[in-house]
Order: C-alpha cells, then structure tokens, then sequence
C-alpha cells in the first residue's frame, strides 16, 4: 500500500506543480520570500529566538494546505477524473492516504523551505557575525507541531472536499472552519471571566517550553487521528460516483 | 477458468424510485468484442459501474472474470481497464504523465512501462506530442489516450463506455479502428456501450440490446437481423412510376415499398421468390438494372425493437 500511496502523492505533486499563479511554482516562491526573506528581515533575531514562533509556524502550513486540499476530491469530481481513479486498482485507503500525504508533504514542504530560508536571513542580516540557530527544544516542536498542523488541515481538507461539490465550495468550507479556529480561542479567552484568565495565564507562565510543545503535539495528534478516522468511514466509492 | 469474461444473474440496481437495471442477465464469451446497446438512459453506464464494483446491486449478482462484483471488486478492478463516460484524464498533465500515471499504479515496472507506453501512443499517432498538456488537445485525441490508459497494463477485460461520443465522423472512425486493432491483437474482451448502431455492426461479434434497464435481446449482428429484421430486396434500376409501386403494393408477400433515388425497397413477408415480383415490375414499364437480398440494417432491428417495448 505504500507504493500506491506513493503513486498518488507523485501524481498530485505533477498537479500542483502544474498550476499556473498563486498556487503553482511562482506561488510557491512568494510564500518562501515573505516567510523566508520579508518577515525575517522585519523581525530580526526574535524570528529565531522568540517562543512565539512555535504558534506562528504551526498556524502557516494550516494555511498553506488549505490552499491545495479542497481540489483533493471535489477537484478530481469536477474535473470528471475521479470515477476512472475509482475504477482502478488502488484501494480506498491508498486514494486517501495519498491525498492527504500530498497535501501534508506541500504545507509542511514550504514551511521548512521558508524555515531554513529564515535562518539564513536573519543570521545574514541580524547575525553579526554571529551564528544564530532555533534552540533545540523550539527547533523540533517547530518542525513537529508544523507537521502536525499540515496533517490537520490535510485531514479536515479532505473530509470536507469528500463531499463538496465543487472545489470552490470546499475551499471555502475550510477557510470558514480555519478562521473559527482562530477567532474562537482568541476571542473566547477574551470573555472568560478575569479570575479564569489570571489562572490560565499563571498555568502557561508556569510550564516550560517543552511541557507547552508536549500538549500541543498531544492535542494535535488525537485530532489528526480522529480526522483520519471519520475520512476513512466516510469514503465510499459509490457514493463519490453518485454524488 | 471460466469461459465467460462476465456473467450477470437477476442483476437488478434502483435509485429510489427509478430501477435503472432490471433483472439482467448476461453472458458474455471471453476474446470478444460485446456491444451493449441502448438509448440515452437505458442503464448502459449504471451496467459498467455495477460489473466494475463501483455500484452495489439492490438484487441479484455478477461475475466478472471469475470474480464476484461484490466481494471482489478489487480483484476485478486489478484485471480490467475503462474509458468509462467521461475520458477521465488529467488536463494539466502531459499525455505521458496521464500514462506514466496509471501504469505506476499497476505497478508495471519502468522499463516496461516506458516501452508500453511509447508502442501505445506511436500506434495511435500521439507520440511525437507525448509532452503537450492534454488540455489543449481535441476530444478525438483525448479519447485516442483514454484508449491507450485502459489498455496500458494489457487488462483481459475493457469496459468502453459510448467512446466515440461527441466526435466527428471522421474522429470517430479512425478511434472505432484504432481500439478493434488494439484489441484484436492484443485479445482482449471489449464490454462496449454505444448507441451508435453502425459502430456495433461493425465491430461486435454480439451484441445486446437494452431499454429502460431490461434486457430485450442477445445475439450476433446476423442473428439478431434475421430474428427480428424483415427480409427485404434492394432493386436498382429507372422507371419506377406510380404504377410499378402500386403493382407492387398489390401482391401478398409484400409489405412495404419505398422509393429513394433511383432504388426501391420491398419489405417482405417471409423468405419468398424475388422472381416474380422482378418480372411484374418489367412488365409495368421498369428498367431493373441490379436485385439484392439482405435484411434490415442492425439500426431497423433496434428501432424495431425500441418501437415493441413502447
């Protein structure tokens, strides 16, 4: 099953690759220039050293896989592809896992590519000659908490393009769930009452970066599982066919 | 193993209220080229999901080169290769990436598959433009290369499914011989669908047809004329006034005439002496050039048929 996976990531890669504009090649290169070279070059030293980017770069490949998954399925259905795709040999979960690998391998991909783009820069701009370097701690939960941020929008993406009509309506189905996702806690934490958030804040100042990458890492992937999950029971051929 | 590359039993699917196959069943010989036939709506696609697995059947069951369409649908899906109602290919990628595609997902090895799939699009005139993103190119090639992609991995069994639709004559003859070659030699089951009658007299060694998801008849071309197509006399010659017709209309074994050009049509009624009928036109003032015997064509049968189940 590997191999198969492997056949459908190649060949979502060859579409990607093949779009023209902001989601193609040229695309591409603008996010690893604005993540890359832009902001670092805004920031300085705080885009290597500041615990806040932990948070900053597993929100980007959310926002980066968003962009390519809803073709996952509604694409192939509106391009008339997906049928024959269903009437070959691969199985169900090859299709799935294929999909969702592809879109994970973008997102995370081009968050790394602007990650090491970003080192280079600040320690060209800011380093004095100096090497700066991520700490280890922040270094890994940034490449882990990223993965797993792709794996999640990669996991709803494909639930929601399953079964959207059209690509549009996915795209737009996942851009909606991502700003709650933001807003919500943003603006939730805002509502609690003062006594919670003094609390809440006292907890987080109490925990080193470690045990914070540690629950997130944990949250992240019982989603990333649940997610999976759901998408496997719900693919079903003759109801892709039908719809 | 089995003599039949398909064999359907009481194979019945409804969608909601509507049955789009009633209680089919099918036989269909391995090595053949099996036409399906049937108007707009008749359960021709509905047939070729449920064979391929894709659709489960509300009744009855299927076998499609041993294999039950159920249980194993992915042993099924291994061994054949479709151009189902759409060509189903990928238009930003080049007519080499679609192949190179489909046979990395069965798994053929590189160098077999380079080879495969430089032999396939040489045969149908698409090498030299292997790089161009299918795209741009017309439905005639386009259906050329789904062609190539369903007999890349060289699959016992082909479903093709109305695959000269929407070309022009001239495309659709030119796809029509390239599939019968490719699949004469290379000899495999072709399971095609088409309303185009013409298509199937000559390409199908049987044929069946269907009519809102029933089966009405299975037969050759030859047999299937001679069942259900009524005998008939091509005479080509000048003169056929009125009064030559109305000779004609008068005699018993005859039960239509028809006038096109210079050649008249005579229906009959059972096997009789072309003769005498020859003669009376002669003597009411006709010049017969040339007689020919024959039957309906395969599209009267299949109107005729058509006109039965109403």
């Amino acid at each position: 099953m590997i191999a198969d996976i492997g056949v459908v990531i190649w060949k979502e890669w060859k579409e990607i690759l093949s779009w023209e504009g902001s989601r193609g090649k040229v695309g591409i290169l603008i996010v690893v220039g604005l993540l890359g070279i832009f902001l670092p070059l805004q920031m300085g030293r705080a885009w290597v050293e500041s615990p806040m980017m932990l948070a900053y770069w597993t929100w980007v490949p959310l926002f980066l896989v968003t962009s390519v998954v809803a073709d996952s399925f509604a694409g192939e259905r509106e391009r008339h592809t997906l049928e024959t795709l269903l009437a070959s040999r691969l199985s169900d979960r090859a299709i799935l896992f294929g999909k969702v690998g592809a879109a994970v391998g973008y997102g995370a991909s081009i968050t790394w590519l602007s990650l090491l783009v970003g080192l280079v820069t600040t320690n060209l701009a800011h380093g004095k000659g100096k090497l700066l370097l991520y700490p280890v701690t922040m270094g890994l939960g940034i490449v882990g908490l990223s993965l797993l941020g792709a794996g999640l929008a990669a996991s709803a993406g494909c639930l929601v393009s399953l079964r959207a009509a059209t690509a549009r309506q996915a795209q737009q189905t996942l851009s909606i769930a991502i700003m709650v996702l933001l807003f919500v806690p943003t603006f939730g934490t805002r509502a609690l009452p003062e006594e919670w958030k003094a609390r809440l804040l006292e907890t987080f100042m109490a925990m080193d970066i470690t045990g914070l990458v540690v629950i997130a890492v944990v949250i992240l992937t019982v989603l990333n599982v649940g997610l999976l999950v759901v998408a496997m029971t719900r693919f079903r051929r003759a109801q892709l066919i039908l719809q | 193993m089995t003599d039949c590359a398909i064999r359907t039993d009481n194979l019945t699917r409804d969608f909601d209220t509507v049955r789009a196959v009633h209680h089919l069943a099918l036989e269909v010989p391995r090595g053949m080229i099996f036409g399906f036939l049937g108007p707009n709506g008749a359960g021709k696609t509905t047939t070729i999901r449920l064979l391929l697995g894709l659709l489960e059947p509300t009744e009855g069951r299927a076998e499609v080169l041993g294999f039950d369409t159920q249980t194993q649908a992915d042993e099924i899906r291994c061994r054949t290769g479709a151009l189902l109602e759409h060509s189903g290919l990928y238009q930003r990628l080049s007519a080499e990436d679609n192949l190179e595609f489909y046979g990395r997902i069965w798994h053929m090895p590189a160098n077999t598959r380079q080879t495969r799939i430089k032999e396939l699009l040489i045969h149908l005139g698409l090498w030299e433009r292997r790089k161009e993103r299918v795209g741009t190119w017309s439905r005639g090639m386009k259906q050329k290369l789904a062609i190539a992609r369903a007999l890349l991995h060289r699959p016992p069994l082909i479903f093709l499914d109305e695959p000269t639709a929407g070309l022009d004559p001239i495309a659709a003859a030119a796809l029509r011989e390239d599939f019968a070659t490719l699949a004469a030699r290379e000899g495999v089951t072709v399971f095609l669908t088409t309303h185009n009658l013409s298509e199937a007299e000559k390409l199908c060694r049987l044929v069946g047809v269907i009519r809102q998801g029933q089966l009405l008849t299975v037969g050759s071309p030859d047999q299937l004329r001679a069942k259900q197509g009524t005998p008939r006399v091509e005479i080509l010659g000048r003169g056929f006034s009125e009064t030559v017709m109305a000779s004609l209309r008068a005699r018993p074994e005859v039960v239509k005439v028809e006038q096109r050009d210079n050649r008249m049509l005579i229906d009959l009624r059972g096997a009789v002496d072309t003769a005498p009928l020859v003669g009376l036109m002669v003597s009411a003032g006709a010049q017969v050039e040339e007689v020919r015997r024959g039957n309906a064509s395969l599209e009267e049968v299949f109107l005729t048929l058509m006109e039965e189940e109403k």
